[in-house]
């Protein structure tokens, strides 16, 4: 059996305290949404906040966090999902290269860039010397964390600490958006479902996980199956993805008592979400979250923080309900997401 | 029981694997002045690029010319096909067959000569796709049809040992039959000047593991491997090429870019390994090495070295004074030559090693070494973040 011990997420949202998440949802009208900042100075010296990017701090308050309402010291693994890596420090140092024809370079902004820095840096504040990963998979980036910590419990492993993180910045969003990804004009994300253009809400955010073999008093659901799949041709291919996930987990349809989709706003991406529905839930009840925190890479370690918090506290706020579909108890949740109809993942989430 | 069965390699010393065994036997370096990249530094710093340019290989993989693919997504299909080839697999999606590729820059050889265009103009074109570290996977996914599973992984200078590690962490965990597994990186302006910045390019090809090394030269290329179940094995009736049996990830949480002068990662990843493996240090043939050339690595890992084969570490030497520091592909790269060692009982020399490191009176093989059988290899990857990785790889008995 596999549990979620411990979470934490930093997001647009107020969602590093859960109650205070449930008072209700922040409304932005902007390009792209941006985490909240934490207060820096509670968390770590003025001099670190001010050396490292957002995402590595965010990855470090996070991995804190969980750690802590896990009861965890050092984790047997740090694993990191990130789309992007460390864009800010990336930019930094390419642009001052071609700014500066490549002269007068300092490393640091170089030594930040890499991908595996929130791990390294967690890895370094924790004197942990255990198995240390960083996947770069697009939208399979965070959904590779979670199938190598099931795995490290399958071998025998006790606690791992898991974690999706992306953040955006001005340039990259941007150059990005005139490839068609992002909407062309600012996005209300409390309106989301009720555009009809293509191009998704744009946003960043951190999420981190205590993975663990045995359950505790803070013990939050169980993981009981995770699958990815790349660029299905068709709906029927997804149903039937679908099907042989359930019959794998040795559950059906009927047991799914609420589905957590990745709507974004794009016509053309969330017809897939609503075809799905449609074809396979019809009367079930349906949340969505994305209008919470954009679209990213690794978005759906957000859906995971909140699909594990349902679950925990069976509470599902109005602002992420999809349908009115009547709610019973929650026992069994279904986690869909799709990242540009490239990258597509189920997760399954048990009540513990 | 984890087996590989098919090996493909680009690097500065060859364009596929037969030509990186010739190389590698007769001494040939891949490192030299600067021709495809753009950058002030051409004359300056050496470095071990491919000897090809991205047209003569899209050419040569009879590949799209208006679709946009990196350096990086070139190498990696050239050298994931070549070793799909070589495993003599025809039905790729007979059995549950995954990819996992690793990358430390993936597009950004082509993302820094548009950036400023993408950013400051209305210029566009399908290069804004290709950034992501995905992108190079996908394109070998999508030339090789696989479907069932795909990851990429990014951990600095052992990302490809990882693939390894993960690839064949996946077949024992029953999720997948056979993968492919290894990694691709091509030299961009931005290493070059990120490298440089940490001033620790030398200025001439690099000489690991000697006491007056300068600093470690950069490569790029592409390097992969096929591990298979034994029951794809056995179905197969594929002889397979060797084994990989052992591999372990540790991390030293000492320093963003510098390794603790103990060596303690690379302490902890080798001695897992050998664990893992199942096997005493005395029974290691020989052990490609890390050897980046640059002071703090070979230090470290000489010491981690001592630590624990005591007085009697094994036969060793670093390729890298072949083909440069290929960073992401070097455990891949490394692990391919390590598959050919054993296949034709040889040690690969370190060009030019003169005089040992003072403080660890450490000789790696300067020669060839022919008919010397080779039961156990032991391949070293470490970086940036404190990641390290050690694998075993073994003869088929």
């Amino acid at each position: 059996m596999v549990y979620i011990n411990g979470t934490a997420s930093l997001s647009p949202q107020n969602s590093l305290d859960y109650n205070k998440f449930l008072e209700g949802i922040i409304e932005y009208e902007k390009d792209f949404l941006q985490s909240i900042k934490p207060n820096y100075k509670e968390y770590m010296k003025p001099i670190a906040a001010r050396r490292m990017s957002k995402t590595v701090k965010n990855g470090i308050i996070c991995s804190q966090k969980a750690l802590q309402e896990a009861k965890v010291d050092i984790p047997d693994a740090i694993i990191v999902g990130t789309g992007l890596g460390i864009v800010s420090d990336t930019e930094k140092f390419l642009e001052n290269m071609l700014n500066n024809d490549e002269k007068f370079l300092t490393p640091t902004a170089f030594i930040q860039s890499t991908h595996n820095t929130v791990a390294a840096q967690i890895a370094l504040k924790l004197k942990c010397h255990n198995y240390n990963f960083t996947y770069v998979n697009r939208g399979f980036s965070f959904e590779s964390a979670v199938i190598d910590a099931i795995m490290h419990i399958n071998e025998g492993k006790r606690n791992i600490l898991i974690g999706g993180t992306d953040e955006m910045s001005e340039h990259y969003f941007h150059i990005i958006r005139k490839n068609g990804r992002w909407k062309k004009t600012k996005v209300k994300n409390t309106e989301l479902l009720n555009y009809t253009t293509n191009g998704a809400i744009c946003g960043e955010g951190v999420n981190f996980f205590i993975i663990s073999s045995e359950k505790n008093e803070n013990t939050y659901s169980e993981i009981k199956a995770i699958n990815t799949f790349y660029k299905p041709e068709n709906s029927e291919e997804i149903n039937i993805k679908l099907k042989s996930f359930l019959n794998n987990a040795d559950t059906k349809i009927n047991d799914i008592d609420l589905v957590i989709t990745g709507h974004t706003g794009d016509a053309v991406g969330d017809k897939i979400y609503y075809n799905f529905l449609q074809e396979n839930f019809r009367n079930k009840p349906a949340s969505y979250y994305k209008h919470l925190t954009g679209e990213y890479q690794t978005a759906n370690s957000f859906a995971l923080w909140l699909g594990a918090n349902i679950l925990k506290t069976q509470i599902i706020p109005d602002f992420i309900r999809l349908n009115g579909n009547p709610i019973s108890k929650i026992k069994n949740i279904l986690i869909y997401n799709h990242y540009f109809d490239i990258n597509h993942s189920f997760i399954l989430l048990s009540q513990a | 029981m984890i087996y590989i069965t098919g090996i493909g390699a680009i690097s500065a010393i060859g364009n596929n694997v037969s030509e990186n065994l010739h190389s590698l036997k007769n001494k040939i370096t891949g490192i030299g002045k600067i021709k495809y990249l753009e950058t002030n530094y051409k004359d300056e710093i050496p470095v071990g690029e491919v000897k090809m340019s991205d047209n003569e290989l899209i050419t040569a993989l009879s590949l799209n010319k208006e679709r946009a693919f990196t350096r990086t997504a070139l190498f990696g299909i050239k050298a994931a096909k070549e070793a799909v080839d070589n495993a003599g697999i025809t039905d790729i999606n007979k059995y549950k067959t995954g990819i996992i590729s690793a990358t430390t820059v993936s597009g950004m050889g082509s993302s820094e000569k548009y950036y400023q265009k993408f950013l400051h103009t209305d210029f566009a074109n399908d290069f804004i796709k290709t950034h992501e570290a995905a992108d190079h996977t996908e394109k070998i996914a999508d030339s090789l049809g696989i479907k069932e599973f795909m990851t990429t992984i990014s951990t600095a200078c052992s990302s490809s040992a990882n693939a390894m590690m993960l690839g064949a962490r996946l077949i024992n965990n029953g999720i997948l039959d056979r993968v492919i597994v290894g990694g691709a990186d091509a030299l961009s302006k931005f290493t070059l000047n990120g490298f440089n910045s940490l001033m620790i390019l030398d200025r001439e090809p690099c000489k690991p593991f000697d006491q007056d090394r300068k600093g470690l030269n950069l490569g790029e290329g592409a390097a992969y491997l096929v591990l298979e179940s034994e029951k794809v094995v056995k179905e197969r009736s594929k002889k397979p090429l060797a084994i990989l049996s052992g591999y372990a990830n540790a991390n030293d949480a000492y320093h963003q870019t510098a390794t603790s002068p103990e060596g303690y990662g690379p302490f902890l990843a080798m001695s897992n390994a050998l664990k893992n493996a199942q096997l005493n240090a005395d029974k290691i043939d020989y052990i490609n090495v890390h050897g980046t050339g640059t002071e703090n690595n070979d230090l470290s890992e000489g010491k981690a070295l001592k630590k624990i084969f005591k007085n009697k570490v094994p036969k060793f030497s670093s390729t890298k004074a072949y083909t440069g520091h290929t960073l992401a592909v070097a455990g891949s790269l490394e692990a391919v030559y390590s598959v050919l060692s054993i296949q034709n009982n040889i040690i690969f020399p370190n060009l030019r090693f003169k005089n040992s490191v003072d403080d660890l009176n450490l000789i790696p093989e300067t020669e060839l070494i022919e008919n010397i059988n080779i039961e156990h290899i032991l391949s070293n990857s470490f970086g940036f973040g404190g990641n390290g990785t050690s694998l075993v790889i073994s003869k088929i008995r």
